[in-house]
């Protein structure tokens, strides 16, 4: 387990070296330099300002040189300034943000899993009944629904028509001064169609991901003993299959990550959500280097810790790993 | 192709034809490469066509779908965004299964050095939430239909190379590939001659469900104003003035969606159906 573990950690040295290097290639080798398109939007700037400009962001330098300034910045958690009117320290706005990108997902996923299991669970325990049909078809539509639509649909319904539900931020203008109850019931009315939103995406997947493996556990030969001898089918089900049917969407936790962090520029820019989607979303609208590194980066670390975690739990969770067997 | 004449005359299609569902989609996947095609045939009017006294009017007999807030027919747009759909989901494929394939084949054939730096950029490429990469890439471009698609493309290969990857390694331990290897074929012609035609029968499924994803990556796209640019109409971008537009124009939300669901939707239910149909484990 040690040994597993320490390997693990080093082979995260060259990942997120190539995490750095792919996402400085991506900005700096497209066409089009920060310079130029600060310039297109004043004209009026003439070639002295510019190579100012060029020289206070380091732009004039060699490529090798610029990567080895960044990435030297970054292993001191350093992201550099905003080029937007305030340039304030990217580490700051990502800091105020990520908090609320990652408790929305939190509560997504939450969501999710808490959905999906039970569906799972149904559609594998009832096979090729009407009910697993059902479910089938929900999760092939549910693959099928772009998330913007849904957020445009939901928008309609319990915004406009019926006018349940705010429509866009996470608080009412003016609730500061609300009591603490009221204020989170306020809060709480902004997040349900976001969060809707954000597990909707998976839950179909998810539930698919779950009945597959819970089919794979039922048809093992120790489920057979466990009915053979007498057992009411559900204790053979939630007792004895189940938890060897989650163990899978352990690993899918981790997988699931880049997907929910690349979710939220789609519904945090519907639902004008200050949350690090939005916020990435604002700095590629604005050419925002700094920002948009820093953004790219983090999202990919998030994930390679993610994952990290994710395979720790399922060694643990596995006694089959956890003693070396596997 | 990939296939013997015989396996796909007496295997793959039987078994696909008793699908039903398989079938309903490469019925839809088909009606719309006819859409497409035909769309100055079949559209009632002219997609760009502005009507100032048609403003936002509702789904009606002259306008099926509604107009939007030019006046143009609704319709006549969801008409023509087939075909950017069209054309990014196979384009964007084409260079994702292109990338994937060759990346896999000389990953799995090679193994050693070779596959630990490839297999190692796959892990790297997918630490990162691909929307975000492509959002990246994409806003620093001109806006294009042709950036858009190998964007799209680049970011989406790392899936069929670890299943031609997969395969490879499996395949490169056959007899016929040492046999190929004795009577002297050289390494490329071994990989694309003896042991390619043998691995891409699993790239056809993930292909078909990977132009259903890159039909939702450029919708939302051009749906955030960054993907296809207006006056070109486009399954998302209409969707942008649904948005603007939701308080008084429930249309122009519902049905470019419907257009896009039901694609998606098609291209997902052809993609399972190959698979099952080419699942030897499968019996029906």
């Amino acid at each position: 387990m040690t040994t597993y573990l320490l390997k693990r950690i080093l082979l995260l040295i060259p990942l997120m070296f190539g995490i750095t290097l792919i996402t400085f290639a991506v900005i700096h080798l497209a066409p089009g330099e920060p310079v130029e398109m600060q310039m297109a939007m004043n004209p009026k700037v003439g070639k002295e300002a510019r190579d100012r400009l060029t020289k206070f962001y380091g732009l004039d330098k060699p490529l090798h040189e610029q990567y080895l300034s960044w990435v030297g910045k970054l292993a001191r958690l350093d992201l550099g300034r905003s080029f937007s009117p305030d340039g304030r320290p990217v580490k700051d706005k990502i800091k105020e943000r990520l908090p609320i990108t990652i408790s929305l997902n939190i509560i997504a996923l939450i969501l999710e899993f808490g959905l999906a299991i039970p569906i799972g669970i149904l559609a594998a325990t009832r096979r090729d009944t009407w009910l697993d049909k059902g479910i089938t078809v929900f999760v092939f539509v549910g693959f099928a629904v772009p998330t913007f639509w849904l957020a445009l649909l939901l928008m309609y319904l319990f915004g406009v028509r019926l006018g349940w539900l705010p429509i866009s931020g996470l608080h009412t203008l003016g609730s500061d001064s609300w009591g603490t109850l009221h204020y989170l019931w306020d809060m709480a009315k902004h997040l349900v169609m976001p969060v809707m939103v954000a597990s909707f995406g998976s839950l179909a997947g998810l539930s698919r991901y779950m009945r597959s493996a819970m089919l794979n556990v039922i048809s093992q030969d120790y489920i057979t003993t466990a009915r053979a001898k007498g057992l009411p089918e559900r204790i053979v089900i939630y007792k004895h299959a189940l938890r060897n049917a989650l163990l899978p969407l352990i690993t899918l936790l981790g997988f699931s990550i880049p997907g929910l962090i690349g979710g939220s520029v789609i519904f945090e820019t519907i639902y004008a959500i200050p949350g690090m989607g939005q916020l990435f979303y604002q700095g590629v609208m604005s050419r925002d280097y700094p920002v948009v590194m820093g953004i790219l980066v983090i999202g990919a670390f998030l994930t390679l810790l993610g994952n990290l975690i994710a395979d720790l739990c399922y060694a643990l969770a596995d006694p089959r790993i956890r003693h070396g067997e596997g | 192709m990939a296939f013997r004449h015989s396996y796909l005359y007496s295997i793959f299609w039987p078994r696909l034809k008793r699908n039903r569902l398989a079938l309903l989609g490469g019925a839809v996947v088909l009606a719309l490469f006819l859409v497409s095609l035909a769309a100055p045939l079949i559209s009632p009017y002219d997609p760009n066509a502005i009507n100032a006294w048609k403003v936002l009017s509702p789904p009606s007999w002259q306008h099926w779908f509604g107009t939007d807030e030019l006046g143009r027919d609704v319709l006549s747009r969801v008409l023509y965004g087939a075909r950017i759909s069209l054309k990014v989901g196979f384009v964007a494929v084409g260079i994702a299964v292109t990338i994937g394939t060759v990346v896999g084949l000389l990953s799995g054939y090679y193994s050693g050095a070779v596959d630990a730096v490839l297999m190692r950029l796959v892990d790297i490429m997918l630490c990162f939430p691909a929307f975000f990469l492509i959002l990246a890439v994409i806003t620093f471009l001109e806006p294009s239909i042709w950036y858009i698609m190998i964007v799209i493309g680049l970011t989406g290969w790392m899936g069929v190379a670890r299943l031609v990857r997969a395969e490879t390694l499996s395949i490169r331990e056959m007899d016929y590939i040492m046999a190929a290897r004795c009577i002297g074929c050289s390494n490329a012609r071994i990989i694309f001659r003896h042991i390619l035609p043998n691995a891409v029968s699993p790239v056809l499924v993930s292909a078909t469900l990977g132009v259903a994803g890159a039909i939702l990556t450029e919708s939302a796209l051009s749906f955030l104003g960054i993907g296809v640019q207006p006056p070109t109409p486009s399954w998302g971008n209409i969707l942008t003035s649904g948005k603007d537009y939701i308080e008084f124009a429930w249309w122009l939300s519902l049905f470019p969606g419907l257009a896009i669901l039901v694609t998606v939707l098609a291209y997902n239910l052809l993609g399972e159906g190959i698979r099952d149909a080419l699942d030897p484990r499968v019996k029906r």
